[in-house]
């Protein structure tokens, strides 16, 4: 296939993006890619050219895409070289020295440049700014405000927005005296009300910058180089250097040289096409969409995504529906989160406020409809996160309005259907709201999981399953029809959990196909495929036939899928113990694999996030040391606290018991993950209460054994199993209940829906107390799956096939 | 072992088999029964799969979704499931079984050598 010709104009954040979203959907198979940079260096962060300015960041640490990044991904970056015209009909660009490029299809990414407001004095005869004048928008400009800087004294900026604030606690790391000129009543008007305005000014103010409002600047005075300013009120300010941030203007004369439809940015469709040529498309600060100019990332990332979708044919059917916008300050001691509009619109608008000027803090938000349309936070924006959430997805707020604002103990209560408005998304994580719901039922489905799989509601974390059951339930007025499946252990075998062991055990089926044969008519269904894996090896153990088609990719593999496709590799660290000889291992793969995350868990574990599918044998190999089995439905880890060897509460050796249980269910395949761990004392340190399993040292000696503890997606404390005189006790009722659970619950069910099914009664009598005469052997088995435990890292060295690792294979003609 | 070229415009059916390279992309052996495996074909991406029966298929190696590797999921008869969020599609006919963005897919046969042969 001849490849097309791309090229980009703007090396920018947009532009880079865009470039490797395309590659992304394999675009460079698809195209030649050139790109215009008017910039010499790769693509950097924008974004934290303030921290290079105040000197948290070096030059070299904020680039995206470094030089090599462009060779390695075959794209040709001029580097250093600006793009001056564009011929349509011929479709050509040319450069400053007036070479062309051809393209096919052409990206406009010129972002915007600083706005300079008509001023005496800015300039010199030349055209060029007068000494001492800086605007702030490339690592250029940064570069020779730092160099001016030196051995200066005092520095204006004009212009009191975000950008302005930033640069001037910039500019403050120089030793210079600091002055902001804003010519509006209050500063961050884009984001802040006067109120808020108000309160920002004095915590500036108490950085040591002067802020100087309702000020015009008229003239920068001084003939060789900047000597102070001049306002329209005639006053004026003595300084040695002046930024000028007064917001900014999008680079879109090259489109209007050709004729494209220019207003205050490049006009774009939802494709991000231009609107009178569909083979150029614009992105970014310079593009308007539906009237709207952005300028922040945020949105430009969706953007960039929209056109790459587009561009490679991957979904020619993606739009851009606009964004909402919501901005931090980046001014170090001084928190600000802003959202949506600052003052209420529209009669019906509601505001709740909270303002406490002497301590910097205020709060406010405008809420329409009983959704979030505006909100500023100032001083304390710790609810900022979960504002910016509600705001961004437009979901109902609780009635209760106070916890908007503060963490006050109790948690929000829950709206009832009737009163949840038709648009609410339900499902956060494949977007499905309460309405798609409804319509699902009244088309016909009538049971949860038929909607469940019609609308893929509650399929992805899970955690608004029952909500959507609770939903279906009252849309169908209560009643729902029973779908049969839900009582199969697996969707594709028709039987239950008990039926479906029997017949395996009676016909002895150790692999998944054979059950498919036996069981399902040869039917194989690849749903089905994982649950059935899971129960065979725990039924048959070493004599357990694996077929890896049968697994999930992470159990095929050993190790966790990532959005990008690479895995995480979590090796076992049992209790979190570990050595200096562990630790300096670790470190060597981390170095000799590239390894782009190295993060310590909630689990007290390393994980090395990222790694290349073929380059795993090897980071097992160097790693030498077992799976943690991070990735699997199976025993992951026991974590534990400091114990009694070291803690003056300790009052057993909660290391030692969690070492000892890692060994004895190391690699169990189970229904769903289970997470154990083990406390000194009823301090629960390491969070054995709401834990799977979890072993609590209590005083007297004993143990504390608690089952079904949750604290993921759900959140419940453990039930109280029994008490344990020793270790050894400890590891014998837990491996009881592990087993009954193994055996008794359904896939992917965990221990705390579990628990909660069986009755915490029914499941100590039959552990503890025996009362069905099956403890003995449930002991046995648990004796069996422990000798059958092989550390599936050994792969490394015998693995399945010579390609199980392989992200391609090779053509062999 | 059986042979699928189930494009529906596959190069054969319309008897242009004369514009079609075939391209040989070694043992079918090395994909395993149930799984797939990817292959570089001229700059462009496939994942080709050859079922517990023995046909062979293949698909664009990237989920139309958020590009996750379809090589790496989960196969039964001719279902595939995403590895990243589950979306299902039948890789002989490429269609999407949730949702309506489907699979581009490549004629594909096994050759009596025993060789994988895509038809391009
Ligand atoms: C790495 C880690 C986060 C971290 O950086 O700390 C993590 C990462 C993931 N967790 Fe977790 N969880 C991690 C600790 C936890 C914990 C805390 C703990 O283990 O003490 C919890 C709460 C306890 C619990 O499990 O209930 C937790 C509750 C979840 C859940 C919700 C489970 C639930 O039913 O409530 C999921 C989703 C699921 O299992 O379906 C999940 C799923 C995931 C997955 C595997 C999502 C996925 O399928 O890809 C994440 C993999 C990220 C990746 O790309 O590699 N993770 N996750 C932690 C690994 C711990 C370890 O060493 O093994
Ligand atoms: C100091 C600073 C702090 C910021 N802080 C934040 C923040 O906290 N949060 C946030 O969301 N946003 C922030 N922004 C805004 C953010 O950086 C921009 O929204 C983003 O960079 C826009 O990306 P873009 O690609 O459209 O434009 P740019 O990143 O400006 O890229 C455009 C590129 O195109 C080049 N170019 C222009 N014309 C031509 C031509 N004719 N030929 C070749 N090349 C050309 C330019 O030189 C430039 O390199 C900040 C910006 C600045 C300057
Ligand atoms: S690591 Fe856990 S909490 Fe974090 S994004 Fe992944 S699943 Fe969610
Ligand atoms: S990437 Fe395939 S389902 Fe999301």
């Amino acid at each position: 296939m001849e490849k097309k010709k791309l090229v980009v104009i703007g090396n920018g954040m947009a532009g880079a993006r865009t470039v490797e979203e395309i590659l992304a959907r394999g675009g460079g198979a698809q195209f030649d890619i050139t790109m215009f940079g008017e910039e010499p260096t790769g693509n950097y962060n924008r974004i934290l050219l303030s921290n290079v300015l105040n000197g948290s960041y070096k030059e070299d640490e904020i680039f995206l895409n470094p030089l090599s990044w462009y060779e390695e991904n075959n794209v040709r970056l001029l580097a250093g070289k600006r793009a001056s015209g564009l011929l349509r009909r011929a479709k050509l660009v040319y450069g400053e020295d007036g070479i062309p490029e051809h393209y096919d299809k052409l990206i406009i990414a010129t972002g915007s440049r600083a706005f300079i407001p008509q001023m005496e004095g800015t300039y010199m005869p030349d055209g060029s700014l007068k000494p001492g004048v800086f605007v702030f928008r490339s690592l250029d400009d940064c570069r020779q405000i730092a160099e001016w800087a030196r051995g200066k004294h005092s520095a204006a900026v004009i212009g009191g927005g975000l950008l302005g604030l930033e640069a001037a606690r910039g500019l403050q790391n120089f030793g210079l005296d600091v002055h902001v000129v804003h010519i509006g009543s209050h500063l961050m008007p884009q984001q802040l009300d006067p109120g808020a305005g108000d309160i920002l000014r004095k915590s500036m103010e108490s950085l040591g910058i002067k802020v100087h409002l309702k000020k015009n600047t008229t003239t920068i005075i001084g003939p060789e180089n900047v000597l102070g300013l001049a306002f329209a009120d005639g006053g004026n300010l003595e300084c040695d250097m002046v930024i000028i941030s007064a917001g900014i203007r999008a680079n879109w004369e090259i489109a209007a040289g050709c004729g494209l439809t220019v207003e205050r940015g490049i006009v774009v469709d939802d494709q991000m096409r231009c609107a009178d040529d569909p083979d150029i498309y614009a992105v970014g600060e310079c593009a308007q969409h539906r009237g709207h100019m952005y300028g922040l990332v945020a949105p430009l990332w969706e953007q960039a995504k929209v056109l790459a979708d587009h561009i490679t044919g991957k979904n020619t059917r993606a739009a851009y529906h606009g964004s909402k916008v919501a901005t931090k300050l980046k001014v170090m001691g001084v928190e600000v989160a802003s959202m949506g509009i600052v003052e209420p619109q529209l009669p019906e608008d509601e505001v709740v406020q909270f303002s406490e000027p002497k301590r910097g803090t205020y709060k406010k938000l405008i809420i329409r409809d009983g959704r979030l349309v505006g909100g500023i936070l100032l001083g304390d924006i710790s609810k900022a996160a979960y504002l910016i959430q509600t705001f961004d997805r437009n979901t109902p707020l609780p009635e209760e309005r106070l916890h908007l604002l503060f963490d006050i103990g109790d948690p929000p209560k829950q709206v009832t259907f009737a009163e949840m408005s038709t648009n609410t998304q339900v499902c956060n994580c494949n977007g499905v709201s309460k309405g798609a719901l409804i319509a699902c039922v009244n088309s016909g489905k009538r049971s949860a999981k038929a909607v469940m799989d019609a609308t893929r509601a509650g399929m992805g974390c899970g955690s608004c399953k029952s909500m959507v059951a609770e939903i279906v339930e009252w849309a169908c007025g209560g009643e729902t029809e029973e779908d049969p499946s839900v009582h199969y252990y697996v969707p594709g075998v028709p039987l239950t959990k008990p039926e479906l062991i029997r017949a395996i055990t009676e016909r002895e089926l150790k692999s998944v196909s054979a059950v498919f044969d036996y069981l399902a008519g040869g039917k194989e269904d690849a749903a089905s495929k994982p649950g059935l894996a899971s129960l065979l090896k725990t039924l048959w153990k070493g004599e357990y036939e694996d077929e890896k088609d049968a697994r999930f990719i992470n159990e095929r593999i050993h190790a966790n899928i990532q959005k990008d496709g690479t895995f995480s590799v979590v090796p076992q660290i049992p209790g979190g113990i570990t050595s200096p000889a562990q630790l300096r291992r670790i470190a060597f793969v981390a170095e000799k694999y590239h390894v782009p995350l190295v993060k310590l868990t909630g689990g007290q574990r390393i994980d090395l996030l990222g790694i290349r599918k073929d380059d795993l044998p090897k980071v097992w190999h160097d790693l030498d040391m077992p799976s943690g089995y991070a990735y699997g439905k199976s025993y992951r880890t026991c974590k534990s606290c400091v114990g009694s060897d070291f803690c003056r509460f300790g009052l057993g050796d909660s290391i030692s018991l969690a070492l000892k249980i890692e060994k004895e269910f190391q690699g169990f395949d189970s229904p769903h993950k289970m997470k154990l761990a083990t406390a000194g004392c009823p301090r629960n340190c390491s969070e054995a209460m709401v834990k799977d399993l979890g072993a609590v040292a209590v005083e007297g000696g004993q143990w504390e054994i608690y089952i079904g503890g949750a604290a993921g997606s759900s959140i419940r404390k453990g039930d109280v199993l029994c008490k344990a005189d020793t270790h050894e006790d400890v590891l014998m009722y837990m491996g009881r209940f592990i087993q009954y659970y193994r055996e008794n619950a359904k896939y992917l069910e965990r221990t705390h829906g579990f628990v909660e099914r069986i009755g915490i009664e029914k499941i100590r009598s039959i552990v503890i107390e025996d009362s069905e005469g099956i403890a003995e052997r449930l002991d046995r088995e648990i004796a069996e799956s422990k000798a059958a435990y092989k550390d599936p890292w050994k792969d490394a060295w015998l693995p399945e096939n010579d390609n199980q690792f392989a992200s391609v294979l090779p053509i062999l003609q | 072992m059986t042979a699928h070229s189930e494009t529906g415009h596959s190069g054969t059916q319309q008897g242009a088999t004369n514009l079609m390279t075939e391209i040989k992309l070694g043992p079918a052996a090395n994909i395993p029964a149930g799984q797939g495996r990817v292959y570089e074909v001229e700059g462009e991406r496939i994942a080709v799969f050859r079922t517990r029966g023995g046909d062979v298929y293949a698909v664009q190696a990237e989920c139309p979704h958020r590009g996750g590797p379809l090589a790496d999921g989960l196969l039964g008869g001719t279902t595939l499931i995403c590895p990243l969020h589950s979306l299902k599609f039948d890789i002989k006919t490429g269609a999407a079984l949730f949702g309506d963005c489907g699979l581009k897919t490549f004629p594909v046969a096994v050759d009596a050598s025993g060789q994988v042969v895509l038809l391009r």
